[in-house]
């Protein structure tokens, strides 16, 4: 070990770690956009437009009851009304609902809502074709605005989901 | 050493003007500049020995608290402060820097290198950690206090937290680096610096599983100090990682936090598993038992500790395949560890065994670390951990891990490593004290609390409900017992520094390897030849 | 496994003081299916640990005993024998089978939220619980009931200290209730150990669990999450009625909330007197302020401010209502507006002006309505 190669040997496995710490920190960045794609393969909090499948047959031989719930962060700001506390739907047919969006406020606000599945497998058997939380809603003062929701339930959905949840919490835009 | 040698081996770090240290310089100005291995493993355990009395006596305050219902001695805010300070501190203020001091005192003794790969590094190293505490106790006298979110610092309650957050996260930083540099010095230390004819599967357990602590600190503390950065831009630079307002998600935050956090368990244990067989062996007078099955186990360990972080989480709300992929990956763990515990309890089979001091200790590590383990086999299935996540009963499963299982072992470290690395025999009658005191006294502090967290108690509260009192007033009692014994340990280490029966080269008739052939305590600079290994 | 819980049942009743029935050693007694199940698998998992247990430790003490060198007993170094590590990887490897069979069985069973009779959803506050009825549109909050007094050792404390709250959740018997949670800002954690559940309540997001009590009865339990420093003192009360019982509860709590908010509008029109407003602003505060700024109004340095001597508080009323209707986004003061009618309001920004050497003056309920407008 007296060689004189040693230190440069020494000084390229530190090499070699260093880059395994700096991936390794790279990858607890990774991991945002992995759990990202991670929900959207398990279904959860699924945020975007889904393809509706050509073939969509109704299931009229059951009926599933979808929850509808509206949260809103800043009560004092926004009111969110669900049209109903629930709804009948038989998988496969297009359902339309319509949230209605109100901003109490004297001023413009902005802002955008985050839907939520109950329980959580219930989101593989969404297929959202419109939804207001894609983008972001800008409101005039005092605006009230009806938001429809269009989806279909998939119909795999297991025979023992018979009630499912979709839930909307609507945040003010923050700054960035 | 000679200086030549040591100058290429440090040469990315070295000031070239700056090359050995033959006369090494005296007072404070020594302990700042030193590069010396035998120094700094000493200044890691002084270092660890300050935190555990600072961790400790948080830890006496939490239990004076929590000796009846009502609030007594601190306010709520006050106790979350000090929960979260003892957990962070106990955990990189005394655990690591512990076993980090002695994998540099006895790494290089016991493979035969003269000193670490960077003994520059090393030293820098070891000096960021107490500006690291600095900044996290220090953060206690800032307005609004220190962090009170716990040591997990979820999110959102982390964002809503005051200056001291933001130092806190600060400190991590530091301490993560502290701990990456000297993992890296670890790694290329055991593997460049061998003595010739040290062949990796000849290599002391102790070295064996510093090595693979090594690797899992680099894979994840960068992961933690990712985690703590998010932590930070959400805070101060307007992001939203965490954040369901900007689209982020809070258990996003979970997920990272325990990818590292796992790994952090077997990074705060696998050591323990070195020194216990080390010390094993030599008080049973006999080699360990599956020296390979051992090495393979630590790995697959450290394999398997990759694969498991969801189990902290069960009650987050996550699908049912993912809670039976984190079930199943759990339950595995449970496989190597057993092996383990089979071949401690084999290597005393038909020993000849004495009981000194270091081997008290190993043998209650054995016996209790496993009652941690079978505490952890309960909290892995599923349904009752859905009980118990965030009682009592996970409070007592850490603690019965990291008190008599990691800290015990390192009690069983000092009072067997001492004597070579002072010149002196330790006092084992002081020893013997120190030992039944704590390993009776940490039962009667943490056992109750399996009961408690089964009958309901949540962990992290100040005040509880009345029919938890008897059993809170029982840990108490244990807690201040234990507490005070750790006095007998200061005075058996300073006895054994100031004096005592000289040691002789090999301390203990039944202790294997390099160590033990160099003079007690050993030269200031030893193997600057490298021994020969048969 | 029935005997098995039923031999573990009977030590502990005989290891249990009589005079204690609720002083517990083990999971509290089961209350619905899920509750059971991680009973009955708990009772499982324990045994085969004491089992393997004492055979692991019978060997480690018998070898400490005979064979150790004060008997003379000399070391016979064996280190190696394949056979016996196959053994001892392949036979843990079995029992952890046999134990995860009934364990994925409970885990899919404690998964399946659906067909459920009712759906309540809780809603975590830092530091109470809101229960919204969705079928029966009942909403109402839960405070933690046991006074502060009794937390600062100045009273007698009572048998449900900490465990007790103003309205706890009612719920039928036998029926399935699927439990819908969320936060408003803070993670929390909803857990009744003796109904089995315990499920994170994460803001922006929905979580869902159920239960099917047993039987009637009190089920206590409290908040499992770390989330600030009231964490320890928000409860939760379920109440298990009979259908009958229930369905009069639900009726005459419908009845009492159509009555409140009657009282409240009414209320809001009204000219109230200072002492009038005071009075009641004294329980509103206590109820929902006193938490954080403390029931002297001097809060905690530097974590929840004072309110005697407040710039806010001593300030125009206007801002002051401002704070108390809208919060302050990103602390730890919540937005009332929803939370209050506009009667509790005025009272409690009355009882503020003028409490702790405060010299404002009174707000009535009509200046709040109008600025909820």
């Amino acid at each position: 070990m007296n060689a004189p190669g040693t230190g440069n040997a020494n000084a390229r496995v530190r090499e070699r770690l260093l880059w395994l710490a700096l991936v390794m920190f790279g990858f607890a960045f990774a991991m945002v956009p992995l759990y990202r794609v991670f929900c959207d393969i398990t279904g959860i909090n699924r945020d975007e437009a889904q393809v509706l499948a050509i073939n969509t047959q109704v299931d009229t031989s059951r009926l599933v009851l979808v929850q509808l719930l509206a949260n809103v962060e800043d009560a004092a700001q926004w009111r969110l009304n669900a049209p109903a506390a629930a709804i009948p739907a038989h998988p496969g047919e297009l359902i339309q609902v319509d949230f209605e969006l109100e901003n109490l406020a004297d001023r413009a606000v902005s802002g955008h809502a985050v839907a939520s599945y109950a329980p959580a497998v219930a989101a593989r058997y969404f297929r959202k074709i419109e939804c207001f939380c894609f983008r972001e809603q800008h409101l005039a003062a005092r605006e009230r605005r009806v938001l429809p929701v269009m989806f279909v339930l998939d119909r795999q959905i297991p025979p023992d989901l018979g009630v499912v949840t979709l839930s909307y919490a609507f945040f003010r835009q923050v700054k960035t | 050493m000679n200086p030549s040698m040591d100058t290429p081996m440090d040469k990315p770090l070295t000031d070239p003007h700056d090359a050995g240290h033959h006369a090494a310089p005296a007072g404070l100005w020594r302990w700042l500049t030193t590069t010396n291995h035998k120094d700094i493993g000493s200044l890691y355990l002084w270092f660890a020995a300050a935190m555990f009395l600072i961790g400790g006596l948080m830890a006496m305050v939490i239990r004076a608290e929590l000796f009846q219902p009502g609030l007594q001695v601190v306010q709520p805010d006050l106790f979350n402060q000090l929960t979260t300070l003892h957990g962070l501190i106990m955990i990189f203020g005394v655990i690591m820097p512990a076993f980090t001091g002695f994998a540099n005192w006895q790494i290089p003794l016991m493979i035969g290198a003269p000193d670490m790969a960077f003994p520059r590094m090393n030293n820098w190293s070891f000096w960021l950690l107490p500006v690291a505490a600095t900044f996290l106790i220090g953060s206690l006298f800032l307005p609004g206090g220190a962090v009170s979110g716990g040591w997990t610092m979820y999110p959102p309650l982390y964002l809503q937290g005051g200056i001291s957050y933001d130092l806190t996260i600060f400190a991590i930083h530091i301490m993560g680096a502290s701990s990456i540099m000297g993992a890296i010095n670890i790694i290329t230390t055991i593997l460049n610096l061998r003595a010739p004819g040290m062949r990796m599967m000849k290599m002391p357990m102790f070295v064996w599983t510093w090595l693979i602590t090594a690797y899992l600190l680099i894979a994840v503390m960068p992961v933690l100090a990712g985690a703590v950065t998010m932590l930070l831009a959400d805070r101060n630079f307007g992001t939203h990682f965490f954040d369901a307002a900007g689209g982020g998600d809070p258990v996003l935050f979970q997920h990272i936090f325990w990818f590292f956090g796992h790994p952090e368990v077997y990074i705060l244990i696998l050591p323990a598993f070195g020194i216990v067989s080390t010390v094993i062996p030599t008080f049973a007078r006999k080699p360990l038992f599956g020296y390979r099955s051992m090495v393979y186990a630590t790995a697959s360990i450290a394999i398997l500790s990759f694969i498991v972080w969801g189990h902290h989480m069960f009650t987050v709300g996550m699908p049912a395949g993912m809670q039976l992929f984190f079930m199943y990956a759990t339950m595995l763990i449970a496989v190597p560890t057993g092996v383990k515990v089979f071949n401690w309890v084999v290597t005393l089979w038909k020993g000849s065994i004495s009981f000194e001091t270091a081997m008290l200790f190993a043998l209650a590590f054995v016996f209790l670390f496993t009652i941690g383990g079978f505490s952890g086999l309960v909290l892995a299935m599923v349904p009752v951990d859905v009980q118990l996540q965030d009682t009592y009963y996970v409070v007592a499963h850490f603690h019965y891990v990291l008190v008599t299982g990691a800290l015990f072992s390192i009690f069983a470290g000092l009072y067997y490593w001492l004597p070579k690395w002072t010149g002196h025999m330790i006092d084992e009658r002081w020893g013997r004290w120190h030992f039944w005191l704590s390993a009776i006294s940490v039962n009667v502090l943490f056992f109750p609390m399996h009961f408690l967290g089964l009958a309901g108690m949540p962990r992290r509260i100040p005040d509880y409900a009345l029919q938890f009192a008897d059993f809170n007033r029982i840990a108490s009692l244990g807690g201040f017992v234990f507490g005070a014994s750790q006095i007998l340990l200061l005075v058996v280490i300073v006895k054994c520094i100031r004096g005592g029966e000289p040691a002789p080269a090999r301390a203990w008739d039944g202790a294997e390897g390099l160590e033990w052939t160099l003079t007690s305590p050993p030269p200031y600079h030893s193997f600057a030849k490298p021994p020969e290994v048969r | 496994m029935k005997l098995g819980r039923a031999s573990v049942a009977a030590w502990l009743v005989s290891l249990t003081n009589a005079s204690r029935a609720e002083y517990g050693f083990d999971l509290p007694q089961p209350q619905s299916s899920v509750a059971q199940t991680a009973y009955d698998l708990h009772v499982i998992v324990l045994w085969v640990c004491l089992i393997i247990f004492a055979v692991v430790f019978g060997a480690m003490f018998y070898a400490l005993f005979k064979h150790r060198r004060s008997l003379g007993h000399a070391a016979h170094p064996f280190h190696e024998s394949t056979t016996v590590e196959v053994i001892w990887t392949l036979v843990p490897i079995l029992i952890l089978v046999g134990l995860a069979w009934p364990a994925t069985q409970a885990v899919l069973a404690q998964k399946d939220t659906g067909n459920p009779d009712l759906t309540v959803k809780v809603t975590g506050y830092q530091w109470k619980w809101e229960y919204d009825y969705l079928q029966e549109g009942v909403r109402y909050m839960s405070n933690i009931a046991t006074p502060r007094a009794q937390i600062d050792n100045q009273a007698a404390k009572g048998e449900h200290y900490l465990l007790e709250v103003d309205e706890p959740l009612v719920v039928p018997v036998g029926k399935k209730v699927r439990v819908l949670l969320t936060s408003n800002d803070v993670i929390h954690a909803w857990w009744v150990p003796a109904l089995g559940v315990k499920q994170d309540a994460i803001p922006g997001f929905i979580r869902d669990t159920w239960f099917r009590a047993d039987g009637v009865g009190t089920f206590r339990g409290q908040c499992a999450e770390l989330c600030g420093v009231n964490h320890a003192f928000m409860p939760i009360v379920v109440e298990v009625k009979s259908p009958d019982d229930y369905q009069t509860w639900l009726a005459d709590k419908k009845q009492r909330l159509v009555a409140a908010q009657a009282a409240g509008a009414s209320a809001a029109d009204k000219t109230w007197s200072d002492a009038e407003l005071r009075a009641r602003g004294e329980q509103v505060y206590l109820a929902n302020c006193a938490a954080c700024h403390q029931p002297d109004g001097q809060g905690i340095p530097n974590v929840f401010p004072a309110l005697g001597g407040s710039k806010v508080v001593t300030g125009p009323a206007g801002n002051h209502l401002m704070v108390v209707l809208n919060g302050r986004p990103g602390t730890a003061m919540a937005a009332f507006k929803e939370q209050l009618d506009d009667l509790e309001l005025a009272a409690v920004v009355s009882y503020q002006r003028t409490a702790w050497g405060n010299a404002g003056g009174t707000v009535q309920p009509a200046a709040v309505k109008a600025m909820r407008q």
